[in-house]
């Protein structure tokens, strides 16, 4: 019993290496690459979330204080639309894509084919910890290979109950989860991964990006930033509000990497934007925001703190003009609008990932987009607006890793656009058949008989064979025979 | 100096900013100057490459200009199609919604090339980042001296200067670029450096794209017809001596024979290499040269252990003068030898017997260690299906 507890407290380096030396064994031989294996798993995983609802419902609202309705759609269900997408569509994306080839091969034939990359690490964040850290499992399984999944140990009653369940439903001899904290992640950095995918902030993100340097792994980084919302007028003031409110303070809260972080709008619009805010925020969430248990609370007390250190600056405090009040034994921050924060100030220059918006005004709405690309590349941005130019010139200058246009945040629901970030905000993307394509090496193979074996680019080298090459890497028949003739120069 | 390169750099940013290199027109301009380059400066490019590589002008040619200029007429046949966003398919449950993939430039790219393709493996890469509207700096290798001042001085008679820079240099230089904020580094080279690219880049979250190396396997199976031997070895020695001498990431490192074919092809290659290179191959000047005296000596290195040497069945023979090797086949070189562990990246053929290829796909089951390979690209002859079999059991075991 005492070994038990012993055994269970220490992964260290040697256990990493162990479970990477375990999946690749498994890898090898071929247990993953199997398509019938790959169906099983994520059958397995369906079957797994069907029988667990209620569990995996309670085990976040534990970490953080999640509504239900939030936990059943926003992880659950997308999960379950991600399991089947990939059922359905896996033997396709399997399947060798032919490319074309040209005159300079001729005759051969050429395929691209998918192969899986090997064994993998998956480490997710705590604020959507069923969904952000089983969608990129199912890509990985989708392409066949072996799984290490890592959880956050800040949304531990989920790490604990996936841990739990992925042992009781899947092939835990090519799928595992480690649960821990800074020293086991360590650990796990140190092995050699053929891809490592990490879902959470830049600081960390350089980390793993310097360890799986060490081995030549490739990664996928989603991370955030200050994702920007361009409010301008004409619109329908109400449903963009809803929709902005629903993007902001219905997505945890705001702690979401593509969560409106903050809004631009025109010095004459502000005012009536405000009004439509404090309106609709108190249809949503009552006269005490704080109470309201569609909300979910700051997820631990470090959090907590940083908000108010944004919230409580000098310059920033006084710019309140909706909410402010907090809960510090719950954990909970209502939902604040700031008017008119100064450029300059913490709130402004750090990914908020809370409940306050600050709104910031300039002159005209074309100013808006100098404004964000100031800054550093968010993961998304958003505008609305009717004017079809404006709609054109945002995404034409806007940089961001997605941008929505009329709402927010919907666009990770669409598998067929890749998720992902570009700059500051991340590299590679996933969901739907982009996960599976980051877990896979895209492998050519070129096909060629024996036949039609031309001396020319073999050595002794003339001039004449140098005009038959220049003709053949031109590509144009006229030109070969131009050449075969004599015709040509060399 | 490396203040100088800062505010360079820091121009360029500015420039780019300011979306010069968006419109298709400045890319298609630029495209059409690389062609003009190519064209006006072709004897000139033949001249440094036989220069650093001693390389002929016709694999000049074949291996770089030639699939440069291809590159370039296909980005500017394609380049409206590959600029266009796409559509991307929505449920039909949303209506009145639009979606769309928006390609768009990265920003600044940085090149760092390799001295054994110097023209192609700068400017196949730029092509690239040109078409997709970026600004670019090149550092080519110093180990390739002309070839890079050549790039230097004549690239800005047909680029805007701008936006596209050659910076010349060896490490040092390397790592003074390497210290300034890239939206994307392109690397080609070898794992050691870029190793250490992709940790300079994890800095500042820089995507990287490294080609690098590996020991590249072929395999031959045992042929009947005379027709089809002859056109494999042609392509094997090809494929080694014929490309940079063996100096190249793709060419075939070693190869694979059944013992009871390997007499047959060894014949062969002894009488198709006379052909090809005729009796004093280095008289030829249809094989490039190694590169330097530090490349020369590891290669020499490679034959030193008597175990190593008492396998050569052909040539051997190395002039330190004139950095030449002449094309060089092994049999059955110990497994362990360096020679075996490294990758060659000369003209020297290692030929490794199995029983036949059953034991040898059990045996790459169990050994994995034999192939430490860090990319494989492949390059198969032989009886189709078999080899297909082959092709993907052992690929499993080798991408360990």
């Amino acid at each position: 019993m005492a070994s038990e507890v012993e055994k269970k407290a220490v992964f260290d380096i040697d256990s990493a290496k162990e479970v990477v030396q375990e999946l690749r064994a498994s890898f090898v031989a071929g247990k993953t690459k199997d398509y019938e294996w790959r169906r099983t798993q994520l059958k397995a995983m369906l079957k797994m979330m069907d029988e667990n609802e209620p569990q995996i419902v309670a085990a976040l609202r534990d970490d953080l204080s999640k509504p239900e309705l939030e936990s059943s759609i926003y992880e659950i269900a997308m999960l379950k639309n991600s399991c089947k997408l990939a059922l359905k569509k896996m033997k396709h994306w399997m399947m060798p894509e032919k490319a074309k080839t040209s005159l300079a091969t001729f005759p051969s034939s050429a395929e691209i084919v998918s192969e899986p990359l090997g064994v993998v690490l998956v480490i997710s964040a705590w604020n959507y910890p069923l969904l952000l850290s089983l969608d990129p499992v199912i890509g990985a399984i989708a392409a066949g290979n072996a799984i290490v999944l890592k959880p956050s140990e800040i949304s531990p009653a989920t790490a604990s109950l996936l841990a739990k369940l992925v042992a009781n439903y899947m092939d835990s001899s090519c799928i595992k989860v480690v649960e821990g904290a800074v020293p086991e992640t360590t650990a796990l950095l140190e092995q050699k991964w053929d891809k490592i995918m990490y879902t959470g902030n830049g600081r960390i993100g350089r980390i793993v990006m310097a360890a799986a340097a060490k081995h030549l792994t490739p990664v996928v980084l989603e991370l955030g930033g200050k994702c920007p919302v361009i409010v301008d007028s004409g619109i329908n003031l109400q449903v963009a509000t809803r929709r902005i409110i629903a993007g902001k303070w219905g997505c945890n809260n705001g702690q979401a990497c593509i969560s409106p972080d903050y809004i631009i709008t025109t010095k004459d619009y502000a005012v009536e934007l405000v009004d439509s805010f404090k309106c609709e925020l108190e249809r949503f969430y009552g006269k005490n925001p704080l109470e309201s248990k569609d909300l979910s609370r700051v997820v631990n007390s470090n959090h907590f703190a940083r908000l108010l250190k944004l919230l409580d600056e000098d310059k920033v405090s006084s710019k309140i003009v909706y909410g402010g009040e907090r809960d510090k034994s719950n954990l909970k921050i209502a939902p604040t609008i700031l008017l008119d924060v100064p450029q300059d100030s913490l709130i402004m220059n750090e990914e908020i990932f809370g409940p306050l918006l600050p709104i910031i005004t300039i002159d005209k709405v074309e100013d808006s987009f100098d404004l964000i690309n100031s800054g550093t590349k968010p993961l998304a941005a958003y505008m609305f607006t009717n004017n079809k130019k404006l709609k054109e010139k945002f995404v034409e200058k806007v940089s961001a890793g997605g941008l929505v246009i009329n709402d927010t945040t919907v666009h990770l629901a669409e598998p067929t656009l890749p998720f992902g970030g570009v700059g500051d905000s991340g590299m590679g993307a996933y969901h739907g058949k982009f996960s599976f394509d980051t877990f896979s090496h895209k492998k050519a193979v070129l096909y060629r008989s024996f036949a039609g074996d031309a001396p020319l680019r073999y050595p002794p080298y003339t001039n004449g064979k140098l005009r038959l090459l220049k003709a053949l890497l031109g590509g144009s028949i006229l030109g070969i025979i131009r050449a075969l003739m004599g015709w040509s120069k060399a | 100096m490396e203040k100088d390169l800062g505010k360079e750099i820091m121009e360029m940013r500015e420039y780019y900013r300011k979306g010069n290199t968006k419109h298709v027109t400045w890319r298609r301009a630029q495209l059409k100057g690389l062609l003009s380059f190519l064209a006006e400066k072709e004897v000139e490019i033949f001249r440094v490459l036989n220069l650093d590589l001693g390389k002929n002008y016709v694999e000049a040619f074949r291996d770089e200009v030639g699939l440069l200029k291809k590159s370039l007429n296909l980005a500017l046949k394609d380049l409206r199609t590959w600029m266009a966003s796409k559509e991307a398919k929505l449920p039909s449950i949303a209506l009145l919604s639009y979606a769309e993939l928006v390609p768009e430039p990265l920003g600044l790219i940085l090149v760092i090339s390799s001295w054994n393709f110097p023209m192609g493996l700068s400017l196949e890469p730029l092509i690239g980042a040109i078409a997709a509207g970026n600004a670019v700096v090149i550092k080519p290798s110093e180990l390739a001296p002309a070839s890079s001042s050549l790039l230097a001085n004549a690239l800005p008679n047909y680029l805007d200067t701008q936006a596209i820079k050659v910076i010349e240099g060896g490490p040092a230089v390397g790592q003074q670029l390497l210290h300034h904020k890239w939206d994307k580094i392109f690397f080609t080279g070898s794992t050691k450096v870029g190793r250490i690219i992709m940790s300079e880049a994890a800095k500042n979250l820089t995507p990287v794209t490294l080609e690098l190396g590996g020991k590249c396997p072929a395999i031959l199976d045992s042929l009947s017809w005379s027709w089809d031997k002859e056109v494999a070895i042609n392509r094997i020695i090809g494929a080694k001596y014929g490309s940079c001498a063996g100096q190249a990431c793709i060419s075939i490192d070693y190869l694979l024979v059944e013992k009871p074919f390997s007499s047959t092809v060894m014949e062969l290659m002894k009488a198709l290499i006379k052909k090809m290179y005729g009796d004093n191959p280095r008289e030829s000047h249809s094989i490039s040269r190694i590169i330097n005296k530090h490349h020369f000596l590891r290669l020499k290195d490679l034959l030193t252990d008597q175990k190593v040497k008492d396998c050569i069945v052909y040539g051997g023979s190395m002039d330190e003068d004139s950095l030449f090797i002449e094309p060089t086949i092994l049999v059955d070189p110990p497994l362990e030898s360096a020679m075996m562990t490294e990758e060659i990246f000369g003209p020297l053929l290692p030929i490794i017997t199995v029983r036949n290829f059953d034991v040898l796909l059990k045996h790459v089951w169990r050994e994995r260690s034999l192939f430490l390979v860090l990319k494989i690209q492949g390059f198969f002859l032989g009886s189709w299906i078999r080899l297909k079999t082959v092709l993907i059991l052992s690929i499993q075991g080798l991408n360990h």
